[in-house]
């Protein structure tokens, strides 16, 4: 396939710079943070970080999957939300995986 | 109540973070063979996936290495896309700040999307857990997974071929994620987060450097914790 990046680019300096820089993200609030208390206003607004980022991150492989060049696909949409919902009823994240899973490949067949 | 103690918080962690590997191994192959054809070779693959393992980022690298894009945008895009997990580290602060440096070191080396998104779930579910006890759940979410991510990227590099498509595994990530989500969407300010978060997402989804999610994140953020307030000044009128 394309051309070779290790001849054009000094592969160690951006395996090396891309992990010292993600490892500063990740150890940022951790690290300088530690066990000093936050304000109450900061971890209320933390308490929401999990709810709004995991949806933000599942939203456009929903709606624009790859795997479809991004055209919207009945099987992925309703996979999507049977899980969503057998997730909120049962509060069972196996339960919930396998009710998307046996919707996606469902749907899919059923589609042909 | 039953306790929990440090060996059981590993294997709950443990089996909190199993699901995920049908979704890290597929993922991991697939960078394995993408980083091959690019001209790595299996040992710089390796050292790809272990020194940063975050695989958004590490594929971002690699497309815009074969655009041609000078090593700082390569840096500094791939570390874009990676913000997200300034705002894990910072969510996790309150659970795992008390550890000694050495372990938050180690923590903050294997915080990824899958064993942030596990063990924040058990800590909403379990605020009382003792410290030792949140940094062992944490570690049991981080075994099944981030050996599998590395492991995949090899076999990835030597097989030269991933999961095939039809096998729809695309859709395991959002599949185990909302299975993920949808526990700890236990009140009206978590909902009110999560549909602020997709319709910013979707709004925003053609900006550059993901920085939709960015903006999706700290916008669902910002919503739960104004309802919450709300919410909370109603229960407990002032004196």
């Amino acid at each position: 396939m394309s051309s070779d990046v290790t001849q054009d680019y000094s592969i160690w300096l951006v395996i090396v710079g891309l992990g010292a820089g993600s490892f500063a993200l990740r150890y940022l609030f951790l690290g300088v943070i530690g066990s000093r208390p936050m304000p109450a206003w900061v971890l209320r607004h933390l308490r929401y970080t999990a709810v709004a980022i995991i949806p933000a991150l599942v939203a456009p492989m929903v709606v624009w999957p790859a795997a479809t060049g991004g055209a919207p696909d009945p099987a992925r949409m309703a996979a999507a939300a049977v899980t969503l919902a057998v997730g909120l009823i049962s509060r069972n994240v196996i339960a919930s995986i396998l009710a998307g899973a046996i919707t996606l490949y469902g749907v899919l067949y059923l589609l042909g | 109540m039953p306790t929990t103690t440090q060996k059981s918080a590993f294997w709950k962690g443990f089996a909190a973070g199993a699901p995920f590997v049908i979704v890290v191994v597929p993922f991991a192959m697939l960078f394995g063979v993408v980083a091959t054809e690019a001209g790595l070779d299996i040992f710089e693959t390796f050292a790809f996936s272990t020194v940063v393992i975050a695989g958004a980022a590490q594929f971002t690298a690699l497309q815009l290495m074969q655009d041609h894009a000078p090593v700082w945008v390569v840096l500094i895009s791939a570390l874009a896309v990676n913000l997200r997990l300034v705002m894990y580290s910072a969510s996790l602060t309150p659970h795992l700040g008390a550890l000694p440096v050495w372990r938050r070191l180690f923590v903050a080396y294997l915080i990824v999307d899958q064993s942030y998104a596990c063990s924040v779930a058990a800590y909403e579910k379990s605020p009382q857990w003792p410290l030792m006890t949140k940094l062992a759940f944490f570690m049991g979410t981080c075994t099944p997974v981030l050996p599998l991510w590395i492991a995949g990227s090899v076999a990835g590099a030597l097989l030269g071929q991933s999961i095939p498509p039809e096998f729809a595994l695309d859709f395991a990530v959002p599949i185990t994620f909302l299975a993920m989500l949808a526990p700890m969407l236990r009140t009206m300010a978590h909902m009110v987060a999560a549909v602020t978060a997709v319709v910013l997402a979707l709004a925003f989804a053609g900006l550059p450097f993901n920085l939709g999610l960015l903006l999706a994140g700290l916008g669902g953020m910002i919503a739960g914790a104004e309802v919450e307030r709300r919410v909370t000044r109603l229960e407990v009128p002032a004196q």
